[in-house]
Formats: structure tokens, sequence, C-alpha cells
């Protein structure tokens, strides 16, 4: 038997064999779906890239070449985007700008899915006063438009890019929070979650060790969905001038640097943002095609 | 379930309504305090003194204290809330350092800008992105299902800051196919008497014909990209509305009737569709808001959006917090509304 | 005269275990009479009504040797054919009026958009809509028309959907468990009041049904169909007689006033007749 056939067999002899079966079955179907695959391409470029950006980077991308000699020249074999005023290569400083965007997505994810999981649960698993007063707390976060409230808070915490950061997951888990308390609101009733609680375990216990990991999967979807939103309003943020503060290498940043210069050094204002394109419609097929193989509802 | 059941439900339908409209006022004044509190404490953890933003840096220890119990800081934090509370209550925002103005009163001046530019984008956005919406869901799987969910995924995927400058470099300064920053030529500006501040109308209205062509062939720019970005998210919705209605039983009753495929679609299944479609157009609307942010400040367009990043930039943090407070007030409006026409607009919820 | 001729019907579904017929073969011919179907869930006679009016749902399929309508053939039909054929020749009343009617439209627009098939105009319209309410006995036809078909109970409801079927005096009516949605008291008067309009109007009707008592009494033929076949067809006057051991085990299992019954029969399958 190959393995092919182990991991398709409708009869699956063990509890592993049936959920790695489960999982091929669902690559099978993800992997058919070719729109998300070149998400998935992108999404793992980016990643290597990031990682690989000292190695991979042409040049500097903070110290430039001579203001005199090498400010704003188009692109060419020499600098295939390009440089901008300060006379830096911009495809070096695209590469390592991936790093950037790829620790805000990390980061926010890290703290805005753990957030939201906990309220959510909570709120889903004890019910009553505790889920009112949450999901009010939740709604109270979901009137303001993301990127408004992301303003107003670095306004107040101040630029940079850790303050952008915790900005924008402050502003990203209530969609998560009421995700996860509809699934908990399913999962709450069901039979092993009883037999769990005469069993004598804690609240605490049952949420984490029990009722999270069944929400998991449909919130790492959202979260994925989020992604391109998450990129977006971190470029947003850059591009007022309240993230990453110069001369870091951030794409949203650097839009805004090469916006006087847009009608006569078109490269300058126009390759950061296609990176920032690239990589967000990356992560919008990547989570587009995994809703269809998840939640066969929305594909039908 | 007998013949007579039908007349009880009439009866009752007024009552139900009229306490389910209760509840969503109940809520959204809930709501509103808690955008309130929110931008009151944000306002508290401004590393910016306050008193020394009033007062200059300059000023003699009792002119600062002084103006410390004026601005009520020596009070507990629930009384400065409660202070917070009937200031905003009664319509006063506080005075902005940049233009030494009540807020308010720049906001009311700089908010019919951003109105005219998100109402021609949703207009843009609705009338492109339901017959899309619905050409993908009657194709569905088909090629057409696949580019429009391609250009609702790009849509998705633009910065519009960046669009917006790529436009401006492709359509103003190459092709010359539209004006340039800004709302209106500087020679038209004031050719027309400002009554409602929104320019089209305005100038329509005055006859100003020469005006208002100006006036459109500068928000058509802006709004055509704004306006892209809702056709996104409608188009989406509408096609996964219009799946699950043409799946139904009485699409089947239209067909049996020798109803024409255009009328089921259009008639029958959009008719269903557009109750949910209401509250997604009305929430776009809402998104356009947060894109104006953005657009304005590309487009040079006089609005809210680039009112409240001009006072971030100068660390006007009072003007801040009265553009976030108007612009969450006007979320929390819009969500009411589309919950209001929701209830309105099917006849099966107001039984509900 | 031959209304509608079915000969080997199929309606095949794919699967990733290949193709799967839910109709096989299946024949049949139909005058200006009452033709029951009887099976039960999932033996394919929802399926054999949908073909005959062209809407098997996709990715279904269905084929046939012959499906010709008075003289059309039906298989070379164009979606014009159809939509010329369908509410003015054919039609069908399918079993629930909560999903089967339009939530959002009037039972009066309804009721016109039919009747627009073959009224002169607006007000002819209206005109036939508010005299086909009265003729399935809806006492307040102008309440009714101005009605969302959520106002309506289910019995209601189900008259002026026969009313919006009929409208058009077609001359074949399939009713699919017409009356399976309603409770039991409204269920024979509104059987009461197809009988009628169909006797009235002599048009051919295929009556489906899982109701065995039902369909004998109110039909003057009936298939009987298992797993996608027809396995027994006969005079509804012969049931006493079926032959084929499914229908004797339908019979067998339907409850009697007369006799005290213990333990309550059970009916026995057969691997073989799906064969």
């Amino acid at each position: 038997m190959s393995t092919r056939e182990w991991l398709l067999t409708e009869q699956p002899g063990s509890r592993r064999q049936a959920r790695m079966g489960q999982t091929y079955r669902t690559w099978l179907a993800f992997r058919r779906n070719r729109l998300a695959m070149v998400g998935l391409g992108i999404v793992l470029a980016l990643v290597l890239v990031a990682l690989l950006a000292p190695w991979l980077a042409p040049q500097d991308p903070i110290v430039g070449g001579s203001l005199r000699t090498e400010r704003l020249l188009a692109p060419s074999w020499q600098h295939p985007m390009g440089t901008d005023d300060q006379a830096r290569d911009i495809l070096s400083r695209i590469i390592h700008g991936s790093r950037i965007t790829l620790l805000v997505v990390a980061l926010v994810a890290v703290i805005a899915t753990p957030i939201g999981l906990l309220v959510g649960t909570t709120a889903g698993y004890y019910g009553g006063w505790v889920d009112t007063v949450l999901m009010r707390i939740t709604d109270i976060f979901l009137a303001f438009p993301r990127l408004i409230l992301a303003l107003a808070f670095v306004a107040a915490l101040g630029p940079g890019i850790e303050n952008a950061i915790i900005a924008i997951a402050i502003t990203s888990w209530p969609p998560y929070a009421r995700l996860a308390r509809a699934e908990t609101l399913t999962i709450r009733t069901a039979d092993h979650i009883d037999a769990i609680r005469l069993q004598g375990a804690h609240s605490a216990r049952i949420i984490w060790g029990h009722v999270v990991p069944l929400c998991l999967s449909s919130v790492i979807v959202r979260v994925t969905l989020d992604m391109a939103g998450i990129i977006l309003t971190a470029a947003g943020l850059g591009f007022l001038g309240l993230g990453a503060q110069p001369p870091q290498p951030e794409w949203g940043a650097m839009i805004a640097g090469g916006r006087r210069f847009i009608l006569d050094h078109w490269w300058v204002a126009t390759m950061p943002g296609l990176a920032i394109f690239v990589v967000s419609l990356g992560f919008n097929f990547l989570g587009d095609g995994l809703r269809d193989v998840l939640d066969p509802k929305a594909h039908k | 379930m007998t013949d007579t059941a039908s007349g009880e439900g009439r009866h009752g339908a007024l009552p139900a309504l009229l306490w389910k409209i209760i509840k969503i006022f109940a809520s959204v004044a809930l709501t509103f305090l808690g955008l309130l509190l929110v931008t009151f404490l944000i306002g508290r953890v401004v590393p910016v003194d306050p008193v020394l933003a009033v007062v200059g840096d300059r000023a003699s220890q009792s002119v600062y204290d002084r103006v410390f119990i004026e601005l009520g800081l020596d009070k507990p934090l629930y009384e400065q809330f409660w202070i917070y509370l009937q200031k905003i209550l009664s319509g006063d925002l506080g005075t902005s350092f940049l233009t030494k103005k009540p807020i308010v009163e720049d906001i009311a001046r700089v908010f019919p800008a951003t109105l005219e530019l998100a109402t021609v984008a949703i207009i843009i956005g609705t009338a492109f992105g339901i017959p899309l919406g619905v050409l993908a869901a009657v194709r569905q799987g088909k090629l057409s299902d696949q580019i429009v969910r391609v250009v609702g995924l790009i849509g998705y995927s633009a910065p519009i800051f960046w669009l917006g400058l790529l436009g401006l470099l492709i359509f103003y300064a190459r092709l010359h196919w539209v004006a340039g920053p800004g709302r209106i030529d500087i020679s038209y500006e004031y050719a027309i008497t400002p009554r409602t501040g929104l320019m089209l109308w305005d100038s329509a209205m005055q006859g100003q014909w020469d005006a208002f062509r100006n006036a459109l062939s500068h928000i058509i720019l802006p709004a055509a990209l704004l306006g892209y970005y809702s056709l996104a998210y409608i188009s989406r919705m509408t096609r996964s509305f219009m799946l699950a209605e043409l799946a139904q039983e009485y699409i089947i009753t239209a067909r049996v009737k020798g109803v024409a495929e255009w009328r089921i679609i259009w008639v029958h299944a959009l008719r269903n569709a557009a109750v949910p479609l209401v509250t997604v157009i009305a929430l776009s609307y809402a998104g356009l808001l947060e894109g104006s942010v953005l657009t304005e400040t590309v487009f040079a367009w006089p609005g809210l959006g680039q009112y409240l990043t001009n006072s971030l930039q100068n660390a006007d943090m009072n003007a801040v917090l009265g553009g976030t407070l108007v612009i969450g007030a006007i979320f929390v409006g819009l969500n009411l509304l589309s919950d209001l026409l929701y209830t309105l607009l099917d006849p099966r919820v107001r039984r509900r | 005269m031959t209304l509608l001729a079915v000969d080997n019907l199929t309606v095949t579904y794919p699967s990733r275990q290949g193709p799967q017929s839910v109709v096989r073969n299946v024949s049949f011919t139909l005058g200006r009479e009452r033709l029951g179907i009887v099976g039960e869930s999932g033996s394919g006679k929802s399926q054999t009504g949908r073909a005959i009016l062209g809407l098997t749902p996709l990715p279904g399929r269905a084929t046939a040797d012959r499906l010709e309508f008075d003289g059309i053939d039906l298989r070379a039909a164009s979606p014009r054919d159809w939509r010329a054929l369908r509410g003015a020749r054919m039609s069908m009343v399918m079993q629930d009026p909560k999903f089967s009617l339009n939530p959002v439209m009037t039972i009066g627009r309804q009721l016109a958009e039919a009747a627009r098939r073959v009224a002169s105009g607006r007000a002819d319209a209206r005109d036939r809509a508010v005299a086909m309410l009265e003729a399935v006995q809806i006492r307040d036809p102008a309440r009714v028309m101005a009605a969302y078909p959520h106002e309506l109970s289910g019995g209601m409801g189900q008259r002026a959907m026969i009313a919006m079927m009929l409208i058009t005096e077609p001359d074949l009516l399939i009713a699919d468990e017409p009356t399976s949605a309603l409770d039991v008291t409204v269920q024979i008067e509104v059987l009461r009041i197809l009988d009628d309009l169909v006797t009235q109007r002599g048009m051919g009707l295929i009556f489906i049904s899982h109701d065995l008592r039902l369909v004998s009494s109110f039909c003057d033929r009936v298939l009987v169909m298992y797993a996608g076949r027809v396995v027994e067809e006969l005079r509804a006057a012969d049931l006493a007689q079926a032959q084929h051991p499914y229908t004797r085990g339908l019979m067998g299992c339907l409850p009697r006033i007369d006799a005290d019954q213990r333990p309550l029969p059970t009916l026995q399958r057969d691997e073989a007749w799906a064969r």
C-alpha cells in the first residue's frame, strides 16, 4: 500500500491516520485551487526574502551612494528598481523592508489572536452578564473604523513601529472574539464538554484545554484573511509618518518619501507600492483558498 | 397552525417592531458611551502634558497650577470623565490648538467635502459592484466568476494611497483626462456660493455648469478609487447572497411559472438578496470614511480625513480625538441606519 | 390520448465514486388522468417530477429514450421552448409554501406574474388572480392578494400556490407532496380543492407522495418507486393485488383501525429490489 493509499483509505486504522488523511484531503483540495497556490508561493517567497535579506540585497538599505551622481536614478541593470533621493538602491530597501512587514504581521497575529480567543471563548462559555459585558466592549472597538482607531492610538502613544504594531493589534482582535464566541456557543453544549465538566475540571482548564483548540482553526483562517488588511493598515500608518520612522525601509514610508518625486521619478513611490500590493495579494489569495477548502458553505 | 393564525401575526406586529427599534437604540446609546470612554482614555494616556499645551513651557508655576485646576486635572478620573461627557453631549469637542477654533466648527466646515467624496464613491461602487456580483453568482465557477473574484481581491490588496499616486501620475499628469488635487480650480472657487458645502450640488443648483464640470473632473479620480474599494466588498457579498437565494425553492417556483431567466435573477433573487445587501452598502459607506483619510491626503482633498491627519502631524490631540469621535459616531449611526432599514425592508423581520 | 410519454428516464449526479443515478430507467405514459407516484424519501420520485419539467438541478443530468409532452420532444426543447411550456401548459405545486413562495413579494404580485402569461393586461391579470383565489376557496381574496407569504398560514399558502399554478389552466400538473407540510385537518381540504379543480379542467395530474393510502384513494393509477426504479405499476383499485414484495410490505405497515397489530409490522428490505 502506498502512502497515498494509506492516507486516503475509507477505513483508517487509527485516529492519527484519520487525522492525517483528513489533512491530506484538505491539501489535495487546496492544491487544485490555482490562485491559492500562487498566494502560498508569494507568502513563502516573502518569508524567504525576509530571512535571507542581508545576503539577497545587493546594497546597503540605509546608507546610499554618492548624492551627486547616484540620486534618483531610473531603473537599470545596476539598480533594477532605481535609486531614491538619498541615492539608496530601492531594491535593497524593499528586500530589507520585507522583514518589517513580516514582523508586523507576525507580531499582530501573535498579540491579537490570543486576546480575541480569550475574550470570545470566555464570553461564549460563561454566557450571561460576562458575555454581555465582553461583547459590548468588543462592539465598541468594532464601532471605530480600524485605521482611524489605530491613528488615534498611535497619536497618543507616539509614532514608531512598536506603537504601530500595538495599535494595530488593539484594533484587530474584536472580529476574532466575535468568531470565537460564535464557535464556543456551538461547542459549549456538546456532550464531551459536559463529560469533562462532570469530571470536575476547572472552567479555565476546559476553556484552554478543550474549547480554544476547537475554535482555533476557524480563527486562524480569519487571521490569514486579515493579514492583507494588517499589512495595508501598517503601510497606511507608515505613509502618514506614524509607523516605522526613517531611515527604516518600511514600504509605506518609502511611498511617502517618493511622493514628492512622483511626476518626474515615478519609480521611487511605485516600487514599494508594488511590493505591498504583491504581498497582500498573496495573503488574500491564500486566505481565500483556505476559506474555500475549510468552509464548504462559503464555496458551495 | 390554523388559518386564523395569520390574523394574530398582523396584530402583534407593531409592538414587536417597536420593541426591536427600542432595543436597537438602547444598544447604540451604550456603544456611543463606550466610544466616549475610549477617546477619553486615549486622551489620558497621551504623553503630551495637556497643561503645557495650553500655557506653553515658559509659563510660571502659578499659571501652570491655575490651568491644571481649570482643566479639572486635580479631580479623580471618573469625575473628569463625567465632565468630559457633559461637554461632549452639549456639543463641545474642545478647541483646536492649530486653528484656535472650536473643533465642532472645524469639522462642520470640512465634513461636506468628505461626504461628497464618499457619496460619489459609494454610487460608483454600488452601480458596478452589484451587477458584477450578480454576474459572478449566475456564472458560478466560470471564467467571468473568476475574473470578478480576482478584480475584488486586487481591490482588497492595493494600498489606496499608492493607487491614488499612480492615478494622479497617469490620468492627470500624463493623459490630462482628469483634474489634479483639490476639489475645484481656484478660478472657480469663488464663483459658487457655498450653501450645502457639496460642490457638485451647489454648482448644479446655481446653474454654474462650468464649475460643475470642473468639480466633477476633480472628484472623479479619488471617488473612483474609493469606489473600487467598496466595489470589491459589495460584489463579493452580492455574489454570496445571490448564490444563497438562487438555491431557494421559490426560484424553482418561478421557473415552473415560466418566468424569464433575467426576471428570476434581477427581480426574484435580487430583491431577496437586497435585504442583507443594504447592510453591506451601509457598512462600506462607513468604510469609505476610513479610506478617505488616506485618499484625502493624497488628493489634497480638504475633508475630515485631511483634517485628522493634519492635526495628527501637529500633535493637536483635541482635534484628533474630536475627529475620531465624530467618525466613530457616524460609523455607529450608519450601523443603526442599516439595522433599521433591514427591519423595515424585510417583511419577515417585522414579525419576528 | 397520451399527454406525456416517458421512456427510460434516468437522472444522474456525479460523485467522488463516479456517476450515481437517482432515477433509473423510469417509463410510463399519462393521459388526462391522475397518476400517483409513491415511494420513500430518496426513491427518486421528486427527481422524476423535476426531470419532466426540465428542472434537474446542476450538476445533475436527465436523459431519456423518449420524453414527449403532447407530441413535443422535451429532450430537444430550448430554454425558450421551456419557458413557453412551463407555467402555461405544465406546472408544479411544491411541498412547503413557506419556501416555495417568494418571501418579499406579495401573493398578488406572484399570482399576477403567472397570470400575465394568459392575461391581456395588468387589470385582467389581477381579475384572474382574484377569481382564481376564489376558486381555491379563499374567502377574502383582496386581503390575501396584499399579504406576504409569511403572513399566511400553511393551508392558505398552499391554496395560493395551487391558484398560482392553475391560473394558466395547464394541461399537466405535477403535485410534489402538496400536503405533507400541512396540518392533517387542512390536508383534506386542500386535497379536495385540488381534486375538484383537476377534474373540472380535465388536466393530467402526477401526484407524488410517500403516503400510499392517500395516493390510492386519490389517483387512478399508481407507480411504486424504490431506489430510483419503478418496481410496480397498477391501478389504484387493484392495490390489494400488488405483486411486488416492497408494495406488499408497505401495505402491511399501514395502521388499521379494525385490527390490533402487535408487534407493529416493519418493512423487510431486500437488496435485490434495488438492482
